[in-house]
């Protein structure tokens, strides 16, 4: 059972960010994702401070609320003339810094553990249930997992045509009367959700991998949006049970080694794409040679 | 008084003089070397070298067994080296632009360090307990020696960036140009990129891997809010460097339970804030008034106008 359970949250979470990332991949906002995940701590510490208890709901929200505030602090710095990837820099190291000193000042009456936030611990999640009318129905973190995968898949759902405007062409989304902003902090809150609720599974750096590996490798291998999301989403899941079986075999981390699968499951990609792929393309400049030699 | 009192207690402490030392040296040379990678556009560069240096701690960890900081350096600037030749490999021959390559660089060489890490707490290494506090950092665990070790890099890149500052300037604002008259600028770029990883190496053990990025970004963006001359924003930006290290150890001196690392960020949070604001020319402020000042004087010269015209157009019907 605890194979399934953990097999299931690792699922979830690949899906999640699988989803998310392939759209961050297409905005050149990769490393947006990676400044969201790790200044959500200030989010979650306070949360936690608040309600005194690990209540995932509370945290769910302290940290898309924080996540808001980075997207908005990063847009707010570019615009003052900061360049971009300095904007990202300045913002989540500070609120990290926040987030580690809020940590420190309530180390005693928090239990909340630093290394448990940043690489997570996926082994321990059926340990934590979730009890309802007096059954067990199973770890909270699926629970949170699998309603944070509804939301998002009901927001992408709806508003599909509306989100693959604005990652191509936003200049002609605004044109046509799409809300460009609007669904700019609509996917960066979905994006915080999606990293506060897998961060306990994977922790907040690991969730980076998630977001941005499997989404690269489908970029590479389809040139249709839709595509790209569901290869992307089955390349998460296969790095999943790939990461699982290599940890129980080498008994190590099981979210380092997820991340490793993904990145392994890349590196196929980027090398053996039949369209974009290291071979290919390599192939391709051989025929062409042959072709302008022998007319 | 109390605030004084307390700086003078911190610095009749020993333990606290090596860290104040080693604080403000790492500041200094970050805040160095970070002026070159914002003006080339690298600022993100120091977090994902950061994060790859884990896999190169833990082998030669895992290899030799000691833990001393040389040993680090030389395994974290083997895998950093590594880590710019995949993210330029990969930007070079695919389609994946340069943001993800350095995101996939930085995800998978941690999940590959944590694989690792785990694997030196489940074998037997014996002596291995000090290793994750490497990874958050903790400066108050820094000894003489190790600010020893911080003193020499420090100096090295410094009289580097000094020898070299023609080339470095060259190469931040054209590229294109510094080849063309013939410089070796792959060289020069390897080498700027080697000083970061030292520079990001040497801080990781005081600030820990996340914000050692915040060590390069801060005090350079900072200082380009006061200056257009590289040679200035260099010296201002190792100078905030340096006073947010010592202010963010005199504040943790004073508190019991802050670690010094995230403080010493905070601070130069602060500068960059104060900094934002109060920039001539291109702080919120000035730029405020500037506008203020060109829609006054807009003001007075539609006012006028008509005025003039009125009695131009008077004198001529006279």
């Amino acid at each position: 059972m605890t194979d399934f359970w953990i097999l299931l949250t690792g699922a979830l979470v690949a899906c999640c960010c699988a989803i998310l990332g392939s759209f961050l991949v297409l905005r050149r906002m990769s490393l947006i994702g990676d400044a969201i995940s790790h200044s959500v701590l200030p989010g979650i510490v306070i949360a936690f401070m608040i309600s005194g208890s690990r209540e995932s709901f509370g945290m769910l929200l302290g940290a898309s609320v924080l996540g808001l505030i980075t997207v908005f602090l990063i847009q707010m710095f570019q615009q003052s003339g900061v360049q971009s990837d300095a904007a990202i820099g300045v913002v989540f190291t500070a609120l990290f810094a926040i987030g580690v000193v809020l940590v420190s000042l309530n180390l005693r009456q928090v239990d909340l553990d630093l290394d448990c936030v940043l690489y997570g611990e996926i082994a321990h999640v059926h340990w934590n249930t979730w009890e309802l009318f007096g059954t067990d129905v199973g770890p909270k973190a699926v629970w949170m997992l699998g309603l944070t995968l509804l939301i998002i898949v009901v927001v992408i759902g709806l508003f599909y045509k509306q989100f693959k405007l604005c990652s191509f062409d936003p200049a002609l989304a605004a044109a046509v009367g799409i809300p460009v902003a609007l669904f700019h902090y609509l996917l960066m809150g979905l994006v915080s959700m999606a990293t506060v609720s897998s961060f306990e599974s994977v922790g907040a750096i690991l969730v980076v991998g998630m977001l941005i590996i499997p989404a690269s490798a489908a970029y590479l291998l389809t040139d249709k949006l839709g595509h790209m999301i569901v290869i992307s989403v089955g390349i998460g899941i296969a790095s999943t049970f790939l990461g699982y079986g290599a940890a129980v075999i080498l008994d190590a981390s099981i979210a380092g080694c997820m991340v490793c699968a993904a990145l392994l499951l890349f590196i196929v990609a980027f090398l053996l794409s039949p369209s974009h792929g290291l071979l290919a393309r390599y192939l391709r400049r051989r025929r062409m040679q042959e072709q302008t030699i022998q007319p | 008084m109390s605030a004084v009192d307390s700086i003078l207690s911190m610095l009749k402490d020993p333990n606290t003089q090596w860290i104040l030392l080693g604080c403000m040296l790492l500041g200094l040379c970050s805040g160095v070397i970070g002026c070159f990678a914002y003006l080339r556009k690298q600022s993100l560069m120091g977090d994902t070298l950061a994060h790859a240096a884990l896999p190169g701690i833990c082998i030669a960890f895992m290899l030799t067994g000691i833990k001393s900081i040389l040993l680090f350096l030389i395994g974290a600037g083997i895998a950093g080296l590594v880590a710019t030749l995949g993210i330029g490999f990969i930007t070079r021959n695919s389609r994946i632009k340069p943001d993800a390559a350095m995101g996939i660089v930085l995800s998978g060489f941690f999940g590959l360090g944590i694989v690792l890490l785990t694997q030196i707490q489940h074998g037997d290494y014996g002596n291995q307990s000090g290793l994750d506090k490497f990874l958050f950092g903790q400066a108050a665990s820094m000894i003489g020696s190790d600010v020893t070790t911080m003193l020499i890099v420090c100096s090295v890149i410094i009289a580097a960036c000094t020898l070299l500052f023609k080339e470095f300037k060259l190469l931040s604002f054209d590229p294109g140009f510094a080849r063309g008259i013939g410089y070796p600028v792959v060289l020069l770029e390897q080498l700027m990129m080697f000083f970061i990883v030292v520079s990001v190496v040497v801080g990781i053990q005081a600030v820990g891997v996340v914000l050692v990025a915040a060590l390069l970004i801060t005090p350079a963006v900072s200082a380009r809010y006061w200056t257009d001359r590289l040679g200035a924003m260099v010296m201002l930006s190792g100078l905030f460097g340096a006073l947010s290290g010592v202010v963010g150890t005199w504040l943790s001196s004073t508190t019991a339970s802050l670690p010094t690392g995230p403080l010493s960020v905070l601070a130069s949070t602060l500068l960059f804030l104060f900094s934002l604001l109060l920039g001539p020319r291109r702080g919120l402020l000035a730029k405020q008034l500037t506008r203020i000042r060109a829609k006054r004087q807009l003001e007075q010269h539609t006012a006028q106008q008509p005025v003039q015209e009125l009695a131009k157009e008077g004198g001529r019907s006279l």
